[in-house]
């Protein structure tokens, strides 16, 4: 199958201080990550604070530009074309972001918002695009009536919905969605995630979806990637990943989500200490200083462990062969 | 056992020029035993927040509480006291943690020295002694290297670091009740897991009793001994968690329970609540929750169901429905 979209190595680093102050090493926010998305499939890119994850959706947008790899969307290289025709490419890939407040103008009707996207690519004569916004309105559950009101009178998972409907204006096949239900109630959180899928299934949409909740990853993602400070360490099937996770940090993290089912046994792994700072990753296995395995040895501090399949997954452990999973997921 | 706190007839009122009142907390009554873990479980608007502020008086400039209202603490009334009576109330014996360690902590201060300041806040205590504690408190928290931690500024430390300083200081004064308002929701998951064990420990070993504020009932499950659902201001359902989880009785409460994205089984699609919450100055006739209630029936657009047991009688909910009750 031809993929939408493929990362090669994508690497971006922040560099601090350097102009009044000593330059400090740089801060590897990613640090060599590959992924592909097929047409209408949605990749999960799961993670703490500071692994990656969002710097990994600005970059393949080309919000921010990449320091190293390639990332290419439809078969074109988005670092060799023109703006005018990266600005075209930009009209099938939209994003999403957490707090829709801060991407909508507190000025502008929200119907302006969403008809933005139309008049900039000229997708429609003048007089049809107030009848589309009524129709993206109503395909993401608002009134549209509404299209004259302004943000500040929505709510959150109203403004989100307005958000969607303002990215899926311009007709995309792929969008990033970032960390786009954490800030919702936990009943409109799954409005929101419902109609996430509805849309995709009707429109085939591909997204990438990124979100620290496994749980919320879950219900949508095919496949799930888990970052550990700007590396993947685990990619494969969700169900997989998460049934069966075979990195440490991984089963860590299944074992983490909070489970609202009191009798479920199920072990749980409290891990210690935090990430360590992006400026200094260890040199070997990123996570080895919290790394709880027995197996765990002077290889996984000195040798960094590359992404290969291992049974049904790519796992980035030394030891994943021998890793078998504790129960961590409840079976019901 | 006699409560260590009980709250009763619990109002939270905010005048309006030529208006009726907003009331986001309305009549909300609960205890709390020595060194029980409740949980007290809602969404955003829902005034749990307002509840747990309530308690050392701590309410916003403007609000007032109802005249029925009455907060014991100890066997001591809180409500009418003045600011000098309330004073041992605040941070000694009731002491709070909020979800931004950051806003609460001094950012030109060291944390020791923030730990120390709350020390001696309450009582007198030399100076070699307050050092000693500090690095104490902070070693009791699960700080590394506790005596140079003590020299850190709060920008030096983690999210997590920083939550476990400000129980460092909620705990200086023995507090018999310790107030958690979200306290692990800007942390990561792994970081989550950490501070919920830590506080579960502290209760265990000092006996402190806790009320846990969130909105997330998943830190709930295995963790707290009761459970408060709050919705529209009001205490819909309570309930031993084991109970509550396995068969919840408030139509709100299920569906809390059908929005929830879980690990376990197939990846199903939700089935969440229709609707959003209300907010204060537009609350609901009657049972608040009808207008988003898959169950509703007439009785419930009018009257008020009250909280009153079903099959338990230490499960309560406020629904018609579940009462059995709908002519």
């Amino acid at each position: 199958m031809t993929q939408l979209l493929e990362v090669e190595g994508l690497v971006k680093h922040y560099q601090s201080g350097g102009f009044l102050s000593r330059p400090k090493p740089p801060v590897r926010a990613v640090d060599g990550v590959s992924f592909t998305v097929a047409p209408g499939e949605t990749l999960g890119l799961v993670g703490e604070s500071g692994s990656g994850k969002s710097t990994i959706g600005r970059n393949i947008l080309r919000l921010e530009v990449p320091t190293a790899g390639t990332v290419r969307f439809e078969g074109v290289d988005l670092a060799t074309v023109s703006p005018g025709e990266l600005r075209a490419l930009r009209r099938r890939m939209q994003i999403i972001f957490q707090d829709p407040f801060g991407s909508l103008n507190p000025r502008r009707s929200i119907g302006a918002s969403v008809a933005e996207g139309l008049e900039i690519h000229q997708m429609l004569p003048k007089r049809e695009v107030a009848s589309r916004v009524s129709e993206l309105l109503a395909e993401v559950g608002l009134d549209p009536a509404y299209a004259s009101r302004y943000p500040h009178e929505f709510s959150g998972g109203q403004r989100q919905r307005i958000g969607i409907a303002r990215a899926l204006a311009v007709e995309p096949r792929f969008v990033v969605c970032d960390e786009p239900v954490s800030a919702l109630d936990v009943s409109v959180q799954a409005q929101v995630i419902n109609l996430l899928l509805d849309l995709r299934d009707r429109r085939g949409l591909a997204y990438l979806f990124i979100a620290h909740d496994l749980a919320v990853v879950r219900q949508i993602a095919h496949r799930v990637a888990v970052m550990y400070l700007g590396t993947i360490v685990e990619l494969g099937a969700a169900s997989t990943v998460i049934e069966a996770p075979r990195h440490p940090y991984t089963q860590a993290l299944v074992s983490a989500v909070p489970d609202p089912d009191p009798r479920s046994a199920r072990s749980r792994i409290v891990l210690a200490g935090e990430p360590p700072s992006p400026s200094a990753p260890p040199p070997g296995c990123p996570f080895e200083p919290r790394c709880f395995h027995p197996l765990r040895d002077a290889r996984c501090r000195t040798e960094r462990p590359v992404l290969r399949r291992v049974a049904e997954q790519d796992v980035a452990c030394h030891y994943a062969e021998v890793i078998a999973a504790p129960p961590l997921v409840p079976t019901s | 056992m006699t409560p260590l706190l009980e709250i009763s007839n619990l109002r939270v009122m905010f005048p309006v020029r030529g208006a009726d009142p907003v009331v986001p907390v309305d009549d909300v009554s609960f205890s709390l035993a020595p060194g029980e873990l409740v949980a007290l479980v809602g969404e955003s608007g829902c005034g749990k927040s307002l509840t747990g502020l309530s308690i050392p008086g701590l309410l916003p400039t403007g609000a007032l509480l109802g005249p029925a209202t009455s907060v014991r603490y100890d066997g001591a009334e809180l409500t009418g006291l003045d600011e000098r009576a309330l004073r041992p109330f605040r941070g000694q014996r009731i002491a709070m943690i909020f979800q931004d360690p950051m806003a609460s902590l001094n950012p030109v201060m060291r944390v020791g020295a923030q730990i120390g300041e709350a020390i001696t806040a309450h009582r007198r205590v030399p100076r070699a002694e307050v050092d000693r504690r500090v690095v104490d408190l902070l070693a009791e928290v699960g700080i590394a290297d506790p005596a140079s931690r003590a020299r850190s500024y709060p920008h030096q430390l983690s999210g997590g670091m920083r939550q476990r300083v400000m129980i460092a200081i909620a705990l200086a004064g023995e507090p018999g009740l310790l107030i958690a308002d979200e306290p692990t929701t800007a942390l990561d998951v792994t970081v989550q897991a950490q501070i919920l064990e830590l506080l579960d420990r502290l209760r265990v070993a000092r006996g402190m009793a806790v009320l846990l504020i969130t909105h997330d009932l998943g830190i709930v499950a295995g963790r707290a001994d009761r459970v408060l659902v709050m919705y529209a201001g009001r205490i819909v359902e309570t309930a031993p968690t084991g109970p509550l989880f396995a068969r919840p009785d408030h139509p709100y409460t299920a569906g809390l329970f059908a929005s929830i994205p879980r690990l376990g089984g197939s990846a199903a699609r939700l089935s969440p609540i229709p609707g959003t919450v209300p907010r204060p100055d537009q609350w609901p006739d009657g049972c608040r929750f009808h207008p988003r209630c898959p169950v509703c029936v007439d009785k419930c657009t009018r009257e008020r169901p009250l909280l009153l047991p079903i099959e338990r009688d230490d499960h309560l909910a406020a629904c018609w429905v579940a009462q059995g009750n709908v002519a």
